[in-house]
């Protein structure tokens, strides 16, 4: 029971600290009508939210938890950032140059942004937080962009200049927030034992208040923030591992702002209470779900086989049952609202006879009467594996298991704890199939994913998947800047992968948040809705909190 | 003279005890699939092989597994119980000792709770044996016994929370405002938080006391000197409350004993659903993330308690009943 609120929780948790998902439309009648936004924005008001998981560490390069980030990313902040329609701005950086054909590149800092302690920001401290995370001793997931740059340098304090060792398009994005560190409160010393963990001083909108572990996390607003002091006086995080006390508190007036499952957003939320003091958001999440294959096992290897089993399934009925109709068809790696997703792969749509005259065309015929097909005394029979716990997977997996029978395929399903699922399962390569996830990010870059030289122990091409055209656009694709180049890459990529099919890619589900309706100057972006978290407001008559 | 030796061999039994449970928690530890950084590097993109290897030697994980026992052990023997393993890498005993209190709180409100109800519940049931009464009881309680906690609690949080309004969901105390109160304020803030989850977790343990409490009494009833004590007129109450509860409320040091290291162990059920920060979940999370440290750090508290408990109920039973510390004597 707990390990089941434990991973679908993460799952939600993710859905709704993914906030930079594209927000399709808002459902809301919005009772106060969007005049609202002719007003003047007042300062004043808190906003409470709730979150499944507690922070680990306030360090961003030390954290790789979706809660840790959440909360570091209104403390701290980058070079660059994402806008709200996905295009990487300035934020530190006042403006960049790229040099020698995308091997160099050159941030000029702006001027006159000082740390919450008041010490002046410059490129040293750039500087000192990429030497931190390429540190061997510094323990960070995030290092391997880093480890591509040649050198970096601080020619003078406004001024930061990396030079890589080939071109790597994915470079810029990854000067964000997790490089950026104060240099005088860590020089020196241990960062694994530092202070800053637990009361982290950073640039950005908010200051860091208090922190009761396993209970919430308070901000307050930096009234120096460099880009104009945000509206809302003082953020709440509250960490309740359940969801269904979280839905309660909501409901008790205890929180602003959650994640919703499809079930409470579709029922439970559809009641005159909440549409009176609630609005609800909805946008795809970046993020997919699919069926994957191990190609080294005879069954899979043809990709005849894979096609049909495609065939077989159908998307739209897991979306429908499953997801209560919150998602859309997956046709490939990334999400269709991305700029650099391909609509005009081919598709799988559900097709049970051609799905039995592919497999017929591979030799598989139910030659014994028994209702499953065979070859060469084989029965068509494998075992799906799945994480336990997490309940939109698990029911994914009975509708296909259902799908599949009516063509003669035996699926048989199991479930393991995650740690278990990984090590003993997908980095051994004892596995026929899984139904799993990908987070996505905000780049196309998918070479960790897809290509040939990482189907290694522990690397995340665990299907085996070898397509030689898909390495060279892999590569390419890292080594190219101009957007529409790359567009045309990574849409052959997809092409390619649709024909393929080495995984069934099923759905990509949306991210559902609900906002207490108090709240002004939200305004859904293709990056989701937290992009301008700190212009949102709080009109004086209708605020709820008020912060000595 | 001879309860001290007693007492002093108990004590040195149990360290080879003390011991023996920490080596096989080690290794069994170790047994289960998964390392340290699973959570953090299983499925990241950006984690490279050399990184892995990095922190596993930060880690200690790359030794052999009795070099890291010798290691914990050397650690534990100046009272160190080490770091974390997760990314915050505090210090164990910090991680503990602050979700000890309320853990503690909880779970003493709770057992209090329980032998207050459970106590005269048991009696009663047994004075009136097979009555209309003790029949009701038994099924209540095994009722309360059978229901999920989890559901019972979110029962309970919709009528007194949603529906009544009389009482917080879930937290410890109120999110604004609590630093302005005053003493009492606080303690009646904490008091509104607290009667839910002290309720939730000690309605699992009324069944079991009160059928002890039943069964023990049942037994005393029977013996011979209440009979006498009835034959010498005394009032019905003073037979029960005097003679009868005092010799059948002797068995329960010892459940009372055991219960010791229960009082820390917290639940991580009724944690979850109330959101409240104590010991049960930071174990939960310690075994999903494998952050052996912690497990460890949590095993050698609650193998010291569980022993010092038995050592204890045994001391206690010795203390209140005149048969056992006799017979201790004549036995020597």
């Amino acid at each position: 029971m707990s390990e089941r609120v434990f991973r679908s929780g993460r799952r939600f948790l993710q859905l709704f600290i993914l906030l930079s998902g594209l927000v399709v439309w808002s459902l809301c009648q919005c009772p106060n009508g969007w005049a609202a936004g002719q007003e003047k924005p007042a300062y004043g008001d808190a906003i409470v939210v709730g979150s499944i998981g507690d922070a680990s560490n306030l360090i961003p390069m030390l954290a790789t938890d979706a809660t840790s980030h959440e909360i570091a990313g209104l403390i701290y902040n980058g070079l660059v950032k994402y806008d709200k329609d996905l295009n990487l701005v300035g934020d530190l950086a006042e403006s960049w140059e790229i040099k020698q054909g995308g091997k160099e590149i050159i941030f000029h800092l702006k001027r006159g942004v000082k740390w919450q302690d008041g010490v002046p920001f410059t490129s040293k401290d750039v500087l000192f937080g990429f030497k931190t995370i390429i540190d061997p001793k510094t323990p960070t997931a995030y290092a391997g962009d880093f480890l591509e740059v040649e050198r970096a340098d601080a020619p003078d304090p406004y001024t930061f200049r990396v030079v890589y060792k080939e071109p790597f398009a994915p470079a810029l994005s990854s000067w964000g927030d997790i490089v950026v560190l104060p240099e005088h409160l860590l020089k020196g010393k241990d960062i694994t034992k530092s202070p800053l963990a637990r009361h982290p001083v950073g640039l950005g909108p908010y200051k860091f208040r208090l922190w009761k572990t396993q209970e919430r996390i308070e901000l307050d607003a930096n009234p120096d923030y460099f880009d104009g002091r945000p509206y809302l006086d003082r953020y709440i995080m509250r960490i309740i591992p359940d969801p269904a006390t979280m839905f309660m508190e909501l409901k008790a007036g205890g929180l602003d702002w959650m994640g919703l499952s499809p079930i409470q957003y579709k029922r439970q939320t559809d009641t005159p209470f909440f549409k009176k003091n609630f609005k609800k958001y909805k946008y795809l999440s970046f993020s997919y779900t699919y069926l994957g294959y191990n190609l080294r096992h005879p069954f899979f290897k043809d990709k005849r086989v894979r096609q049909a089993i495609s065939y077989a399934i159908d998307k739209k009925e897991i979306i429908r049952g499953v997801l209560l109709g919150l998602g859309v068809v997956a046709t490939g790696p990334y999400k269709p609202d991305a700029w650099f997703y391909n609509p005009n792969v081919k598709r799988y749509p559900y097709d049970p006879e051609k799905a039995k005259s592919l497999l017929a065309s591979c030799g598989w015929k139910d030659t014994d009467g028994d209702g499953i097909l065979d070859k060469d005394g084989r029965r068509f029979s494998f075992t799906v594996l799945t994480n336990q716990g997490n309940s939109l997977r698990d029911k994914t997996a009975q509708i296909i298991q259902y799908r599949l029978k009516q063509i003669g395929i035996e699926m048989k399903i199991r479930q393991l704890e995650w740690t278990a699922f990984i090590n003993d399962f997908i980095d051994k390569r004892r596995f026929e199939a899984v139904i799993l996830g990908w987070t996505l990010g905000q780049d196309p870059d998918i070479y960790d994913i897809w290509h040939s030289s990482k189907t290694g122990p522990k690397q995340l091409n665990f299907i085996g998947y070898k397509n030689k055209e898909v390495d060279r656009l892999l590569v390419l694709g890292r080594r190219t800047f101009d957007k529409e180049k790359r567009k045309e890459i990574y849409f052959k990529i997809q092409e390619i992968l649709a024909e393929d099919q080495p995984y069934t890619f099923l759905y990509v589900p949306m991210a559902l948040p609900i906002i207490h309706a108090r709240f002004h100057g939200i305004h859904p972006a293709p990056a989701g809705i937290s992009y301008n978290f700190i212009r949102w407001w709080v009109p004086k008559n209708e605020q709820k909190y008020i912060l000595p | 003279m001879g309860f001290l030796t007693f007492l002093l061999k108990r004590l040195l039994g149990l360290v080879p005890t003390f011991f023996g449970i920490t080596l096989i928690s080690f290794f069994v530890m170790h047994l289960a699939p998964g390392e340290p950084m699973s959570l953090q590097a299983d499925f990241n993109p950006k984690m490279t092989p050399e990184m892995r290897q990095r922190l596993r030697a930060q880690y200690g994980l790359d030794k052999p597994l009795y070099v890291q026992y010798a290691k914990w052990v050397k650690g534990l023997l100046h009272l160190d119980l080490g770091r974390s393993f997760s990314p915050d890498r505090r210090k164990v005993w910090d991680k503990i000792k602050e979700r000890l209190p309320v853990t503690i709180l909880i779970n003493v409100l709770s057992m209090v709770l329980i032998l207050v109800v459970a106590i005269p519940l048991g009696v009663r049931a047994a004075v009136k044996q097979n009555s209309l009464f003790d029949q009701v009881t038994t099924v209540l309680v095994f009722l309360a016994y059978a229901a999920p906690a989890f559901w019972v609690a979110l029962l309970l949080m919709l009528f007194f929370g949603i529906e009544l309004n009389i009482l917080p969901v879930s937290g410890l105390h109120s999110l604004m405002g609590y630093e302005q109160m005053s003493f009492w304020q606080k303690v009646l803030d904490w008091a509104r938080h607290l009667v839910l989850p002290v309720f939730v977790s000690a309605i699992g343990g009324l069944a079991g006391f009160s059928r002890y409490t039943r069964s023990s009494m049942l037994e005393v009833l029977r013996q011979d000197y209440v009979t006498t004590a009835r034959a010498k007129g005394l009032p019905e109450r003073v037979v029960i409350y005097r003679h009868a509860l005092r010799n059948a409320l002797l068995p329960l040091i010892t459940i009372l004993g055991l219960s010791i290291p229960g009082l820390i162990g917290g639940s991580v059920i009724f944690e979850s659903i109330f959101a409240i920060p104590g010991v049960g979940q930071l174990m939960w999370s310690a075994v999903m993330a494998r952050d052996y440290p912690v497990l460890m750090g949590n095993l050698v508290i609650v193998a010291v308690l569980t022993l010092l408990g038995n050592l204890l109920a045994d001391i206690g039973y010795a203390a209140v009943d005149p048969r056992i510390r006799t017979g201790l004597q004549t036995e020597e």
